[in-house]
């Protein structure tokens, strides 16, 4: 944010075209991570929050600096159903999510704290999995939670258990990356296969049970970024595109740094089965929720350097150059079809919606 | 997936696309009949492959989009009463009635669910006996059999709590509406390849013979398209208008006789209403009287809904193929995906959602003007 927005909530007042500006309540949109979700903190949070949100950062996580030492700051809130789906669970996202969040500020993450909200009658042989999976993948991933609480809400009044973490960061010396950094030339990567955690969220998901191989790919990166960061190339943003997808993030990313994104639709790594189970579905794989990948834009003369470091690494074997930042249509992403033709890869206005037929 | 990856081959693409250019040389209108194929041709950019003299104008083969706004405020006034589970595809829960949709209900705490199959509906309604279970069963013959057959099961497995709110349409009364108007552009049609493997192709020839139009059924992956582009061309260009089937591998002449079948018992012929084009005599099915107490529509009592279309959208012009989506004023301006005028703005399918979707980059976008103020 430039300046401080002080300006009291104006549900009328939202810039056209507004969705649903005549509805006075939530729907499920807000939370899709597109641009419902944007406009949802843009002008109802921070006018809300006033002066307290002056100079807010509107990325994955807040740096704040603490007597000389930088620290990213950053919570995330996991409300996934099921809670345990193939290869994961609600306890792994809770971990990865944040520990994601300030990897994408370059930070090393040393410690999260977290919230359970139980609903009554859940049972407790699940909770009991769901925080012996946080266990382990806070463990797998050096970080320690050290603080929690726990409250309890009337059957009915939840879903079994929403979990929130929050964590803190330590970012080294001379790591600037942020979302408005991004530079005409620049190469854009993706660190492997996109659309695996959607797909295996949506092959459990009570009323659309499809059988897949797909595991959600909910993995720490704050490795990979380290050994990214190792490279010395000039790396100017990171990405997680978990809700809203590749597709949001780069579209976030093009505006706010003012350059166009071009994508070469062929050179996107996307897995047969995700292919399968979007076109069965009628949704598009740019749109699906990863939980273990990352978007990168990195100066293209030190694409390649950045490319070899990640297929070295553990989560970075699928590594691949999917596009390049262009003077041309500033804010917008544009994909090139596998036939040759162009199409907008626009911001996910809330949920896909599947289609008909 | 197998038959699907095969048919977006990009250098088999780029072959027929040189065969295309190479047999063109008149100036030649055809249209698509499905919005899916509308989706398909400018996901991947197929009509900027395309001679320039090959226009592609896009038809009202969107199930969502030709759904009249009097049928969608009859399933807001009817998913609004308490007790009732209202079922939909996905799509629907956008699409504007009169000054609400589907998913403002469901915010304001009506129990809205998008289902996958009809089929879900059923086993809703077997599970919540105290509930009505109530499923909005648009679209075309593509979609039928399903609706069918789930109102064949309720009556034989006795679920008394379900009923389908009918909105079908059928593809053939369409195509002659078109060609009756005046104003019809259209020289060749490229069939529904999904409708024609339910139906068959007997129900086509006729149609080319009296309008002396080609109708090449055609399918869906960019292969598909090209070769009923191709396949069409070839018959403007030797001035024959006959039936084509281009997507043998799943449509066969005599269709899908069991689920012909289906359709026979269940439903029965009806006049329809098309959002944007009006009525079109004998072009929809409703509920056969054998099965009438599964009618949503008097079981809820809302057959006295009568609402008129909005004034400004002109999708009835855009789905009869006169105008093209950004050639109507609202386009980007009043009407976009996120408040959308009319449903071809609102489908995934829609041929104004997908050019705002996918082609804002080519076209000349009208600059995004300041509020308007009210929504339409």
């Amino acid at each position: 944010m430039a300046e401080p927005d002080t300006a009291p909530i104006d549900l009328d007042g939202w810039v056209c075209p507004a969705p649903l500006r005549d509805s006075p309540t939530i729907v499920m949109g807000h939370g899709g991570g597109g641009a419902l979700s944007a406009e949802l903190v843009e002008h109802l949070f921070l006018p809300g929050f006033g002066p307290a949100a002056a100079d807010v950062q509107l990325g994955d996580s807040a740096i704040v600096d603490v007597g000389g030492t930088r620290l990213a700051f950053s919570t995330d809130s996991y409300v996934v159903r099921p809670m345990f789906f193939p290869g994961g669970s609600i306890g792994d996202l809770a971990v990865h999510g944040t520990v994601n969040d300030l990897a994408m500020a370059g930070a090393t993450p040393l410690v999260l704290s977290t919230a359970f909200i139980l609903e009554e009658g859940t049972d407790l042989a699940d909770i009991g999995r769901v925080a012996e999976a946080m266990g382990a993948a806070a463990s797998a991933a050096g970080v320690r939670l050290v603080t929690g609480d726990t409250k309890v809400v009337d059957s009915g009044h939840g879903d079994k258990v929403f979990v929130n973490t929050a964590g803190i960061g330590l970012v080294p010396d001379g790591v600037d990356l942020r979302p408005d950094a991004a530079q005409v030339g620049d190469a854009v990567i993706v660190s492997g296969d996109i659309g695996v955690h959607g797909v295996a969220v949506m092959s459990s998901r009570e009323g659309l049970e499809f059988e897949t191989s797909i595991e959600s790919d909910t993995a720490p990166l704050h490795g990979l970024v380290a050994a990214m960061l190792e490279t010395g190339a000039r790396l100017r943003v990171l990405r997680d595109p978990t809700r809203g997808g590749v597709a949001a993030s780069l579209n976030e990313i093009a505006k706010a740094s003012g350059v166009g994104v071009e994508l070469t639709e062929r050179e996107l790594p996307i897995p047969q089965p995700v292919r399968d189970a979007c076109g069965l579905l009628g949704l598009d794989p740019l749109y699906v929720a990863n939980e273990g990948k990352l978007v990168a834009f990195v100066a293209a003369e030190d694409a390649e350097l950045v490319l070899e470091a990640m297929r070295r690494h553990e989560y970075g074997k699928g590594a691949s150059l999917v596009g390049t930042c262009v003077e041309a249509h500033p804010g917008m992403v544009v994909a090139r079809t596998g036939l040759g033709g162009t199409r907008v890869v626009d911001l996910p206005l809330g949920e896909q919606l599947p289609r008909i037929c | 997936m197998k038959y699907l990856d095969e048919f977006s081959n990009p250098e088999l693409a780029s072959k027929l696309v040189d065969q295309i250019h190479a047999a063109t040389s008149g100036e030649w209108a055809m249209m698509e009949v499905c919005g899916g194929q509308t989706h398909s041709i400018i996901r991947h950019g197929i009509d900027q492959l395309l001679p320039d003299s090959i226009e592609l104008i896009h038809g009202p083969g969107c199930p969502v989009c030709v759904t009249p706004l009097e049928m969608i405020d009859k399933a807001l006034a009817i998913a609004e009463q308490p007790g009732v589970i209202f079922c939909s595809f996905g799509d629907m829960l956008r699409v504007p009635g009169s000054g609400k949709d589907l998913f403002r209900i469901k915010s304001a705490g009506a129990d809205v669910r998008v289902v996958y199959s009809p089929l879900d509906a059923l086993n809703l309604a077997r599970d919540n006996p105290d509930k009505q279970v109530v499923f909005f069963g648009i679209g075309f013959e593509t979609t039928a059999p399903a609706n069918a057959m789930t109102v064949y099961q309720a009556q034989r497995l006795g679920v008394p709590n379900f009923s389908l709110l009918v909105s079908h349409v059928l593809v053939p009364p369409a195509i002659a509406a078109i060609m009756e108007s005046p104003t019809c552009r259209v020289q060749a049609f490229l069939a529904a390849g999904h409708v024609c493997s339910v139906m068959g192709t007997s129900e086509y020839p006729p149609l080319a013979a009296k309008y002396e139009v080609p109708i090449v059924v055609t399918g869906f992956e960019p292969l598909d398209i090209l070769e009923g582009i191709r396949r069409t061309v070839l018959q403007l260009e030797s001035g024959r208008y006959e039936l084509e089937n281009a997507y043998p591998r799943a449509v066969r002449d005599e269709g899908n006789p069991a689920a012909m079948a289906m359709l026979r018992d269940v439903f029965e012929i009806t006049d329809r209403a098309w959002r944007g084009i009006g009525m079109i005599p004998g072009s929809g099915w409703k509920l056969s009287s054998r099965y009438a107490e599964f009618d949503a529509e008097e079981r809820f009592s809302v057959t006295d809904i009568h609402t008129a279309e909005s004034s400004v959208c002109r999708s009835g012009e855009v789905l009869q193929g006169l105008i093209k989506p950004h050639e109507c004023e609202a386009f980007g301006n009043e009407c976009t995906p996120r408040n959308p005028l009319g449903a071809t703005m609102v489908s995934s399918e829609g041929a104004c959602a997908a050019y705002y979707t996918y082609r804002r980059l080519d076209l000349p976008t009208p600059t995004v003007r300041e509020p308007a103020g009210t929504r339409g």
